[in-house]
């Protein structure tokens, strides 16, 4: 079994009263905490104001490598035995645009999604303290810390509105 | 003082309650439901029994005679692809646009995508006869070491489909993940279980999020072409030839419009009874239906002006055998064919502008239904009716669909029908964190974002 994380977790009712911790969190010089959240919120990814997430990167690298894979595999074969019928061009670009349209959007939506993983696992979640209502309608955050720390962590959290705090061993 | 006008779109319950109204759709299945999913079952057996009698008999059952080789299989296969097509755009193109009216709908509407392109599928590998070949569609070289043709609509068709269903499955599944870890979290037992496998640990940590969401805005960035051309490819299947009545340069948008629109019409047909069997009428309103009948009359309007056109151009065109095939259509022998489609996707369509009609379910249901017969009648009149009269009176001959060609038709509503109803009872078919997305948190201050 994961080994738990030790910290404080703490359950918010109000979306002003959980962005107003994440950003005392922030002040005190804190990066390493998580917030729970049953949807995507744009005030919550304010408050933790971390940068655009890189997935675009795969998505682009996905996407032009479907599209020279589609151009490189119907010239290639087209040019393997080359079949003249009718007087056309033996490789011809306007009906190969279907490949390479199609294996642009294929390559590019798997390669986000892999992407997705890939940066999900790179921060993995196991062990940190969750609660099954962060799924539901409440805000969650997560600090991981110990002893005096955990103390003033917890006040910091009663202070802001938090609906339940607990510590995680 | 300006007065704070409530977007009828955003939901009237609180997170929770959506959570555990969305949830409790997973329980066990009521009389309605199985009656339904027996239904279902039952059709897709009587399509298991004649494609067997396919295997062994060969297409000779099924009508196929010279000049028609590509008849009521093929014409189902479009119809299944097309029905797709509004599942993506409700999902993918109205979220993009940041439709607030999809968020409700369009959980059941990817899943309707998903299962009619698996069951559109189907349809090639059944018309091909020698079914066991089917792996010939591949791209792959045959034993001359011949590549396949990529100038071939057809050899389009295999890409675009299995793209298509690619994408739309990953679209799918991506937008689940969410969902089902609310359902983890709620459940117990075997089913918490088995929901946890599918969260694939998702906890909505803002790291999760931060990745997910870009994600699915890129998702549907990419799907959002996707499904604009993979209609346009199954046209070509018809436009890139010389036949009459095929060979129109109005095809691409003339059979995007009428996908979009024959979708929509099934969306209608599964939604009206869903809502009321999974008791979910609260969160699938008047509001949702009236701007899906709205879209309904736009593409149908698309739709008739395609039609005219069609009969216009076949006339003025001055070619013989336009003017013939469009004569055909309308006073021909399948004239039947021919005015049950303009009846039911042109002017159905038309009673759409009536509000009273949008947001009447009833009056909603019956147009559903004559758009799905008059969108397979189209597709069926376009097929045949060009290749029973081409270029060689003396080969003039009329299709006549078989006890096959309606077996294996009401087979593939029993396919699909059987899969959507399995989805709808195991996944929520309504998107929990969208609509929570649409509900503003409590506040301890006064005062918005």
């Amino acid at each position: 079994m994961a080994r738990t994380v030790p910290g404080v977790l703490a359950a918010f009712q109000h979306i002003d009263a959980a962005c107003d911790a994440i950003q005392a969190l922030r002040a005190q010089g804190r990066k390493d905490f998580t917030v729970y959240a049953a949807a995507h919120n744009h005030e919550l990814e304010e408050a933790v104001g971390k940068p655009v997430s890189p997935v675009r990167l795969f998505t682009l690298f996905g996407g032009l490598t479907g599209a020279c894979a589609g151009l490189g595999m119907t010239y290639w074969m087209s040019l393997d035995w080359p079949l003249l019928v009718g007087g056309k061009p033996i490789a011809s670009v306007p009906p190969y645009v279907v490949f390479i349209f199609e294996l642009m959007v294929l390559l590019g939506s798997l390669s986000t999604v892999a992407g997705v993983v890939l940066l999900s696992l790179a921060k993995p979640t196991t062990g940190l303290a969750y609660d099954p209502r962060f799924s539901d309608d409440q805000i969650g955050i997560f600090v991981p810390c110990t002893g005096a720390d955990a103390a003033a962590v917890e006040r910091m959290f009663t202070d802001a509105g938090s609906v339940g705090v607990r510590h995680a061993a | 003082m300006a007065t704070i006008v409530r977007d009828p779109g955003t939901p009237t319950q609180t997170h929770h309650e959506v959570t555990r109204d969305v949830v409790n759709t997973l329980g066990t299945a009521g009389k309605g439901y199985l009656l339904l999913l027996a239904g279902a079952v039952g059709l897709f057996l009587v399509g298991v029994g004649t494609f067997i009698m396919l295997l062994k008999d060969g297409l000779g059952l099924a009508g196929y005679n010279p000049p028609v080789f590509w008849s009521v299989f093929i014409t189902t296969f479009v119809f299944w692809v097309g029905i797709g097509h509004a599942g993506t755009l409700i999902s993918a193109i109205l979220f993009l646009f940041r439709s607030p009216w999809r968020t409700a709908v369009y959980r059941a509407t990817e899943a309707m995508t998903v299962f009619a392109v698996m069951t559109a599928g189907l349809f090639p590998i059944i018309h091909i006869g020698r079914q066991w070949f089917f792996y010939w569609l591949m791209p792959y070289p045959n034993q001359r070491w011949l590549w396949p043709n990529f100038k071939s609509p057809l050899v389009w068709d295999v890409f675009a489909i299995s793209t298509y269903l690619t994408v739309s499955t990953t679209f799918l599944c991506v937008g689940l993940v969410p969902d089902v870890a609310a359902a983890r979290d709620i459940m117990s037992g075997w089913r918490q279980k088995v929901y946890r496998i599918f969260s694939l640990g998702w906890k909505g940590t803002d790291n999760q999020w931060r990745h997910y969401s870009r994600a699915y805005l890129y998702l549907a960035a990419l799907a959002t072409p996707l499904v604009l051309s993979v209609h346009s490819i199954v046209s070509w299947d018809f436009a890139m030839s010389i036949i009459p009545g095929w060979h129109g340069t109005i095809f691409a948008p003339y059979f995007v419009a009428g996908a979009i629109y024959s979708g929509v019409g099934m969306v209608f047909t599964l939604i009206i009874p869903l809502r009321k069997v999974l008791k979910i009428e609260h969160m699938i309103t008047d509001y949702h239906f009236d701007n899906l009948a709205k879209l309904t009359l736009f593409t149908g309007s698309i739709l008739f002006y395609a039609y005219l056109m069609e009969y216009f151009i076949g006339w003025y065109s001055g070619n013989v055998f336009e003017q013939t095939t469009f004569w055909r259509r309308a006073f021909g022998p399948m004239w039947w064919g021919g005015w049950t489609m303009i009846i039911c996707n042109a002017f159905v369509s038309q009673l759409l502008w009536f509000r009273r009609i949008r947001t009447n379910l009833t009056s909603l249901f019956i147009i559903s239904i004559f758009i799905n017969i008059g969108m397979w009648f189209e597709r069926y009149v376009i097929i045949t009716s060009s290749l029973s009269n081409d270029f060689l009176p003396f080969a003039w001959s009329q299709m006549n669909p078989t006890w096959a060609d309606w077996g294996i038709l009401a087979g593939s509503f029993g396919w699909f029908g059987m899969w959507f109803l399995l989805f709808a009872r195991t996944f929520p078919v309504v998107a929990i964190q969208e609509i929570k997305e649409q509900i503003p948190y409590p506040r301890l201050r006064k005062g918005g974002h």
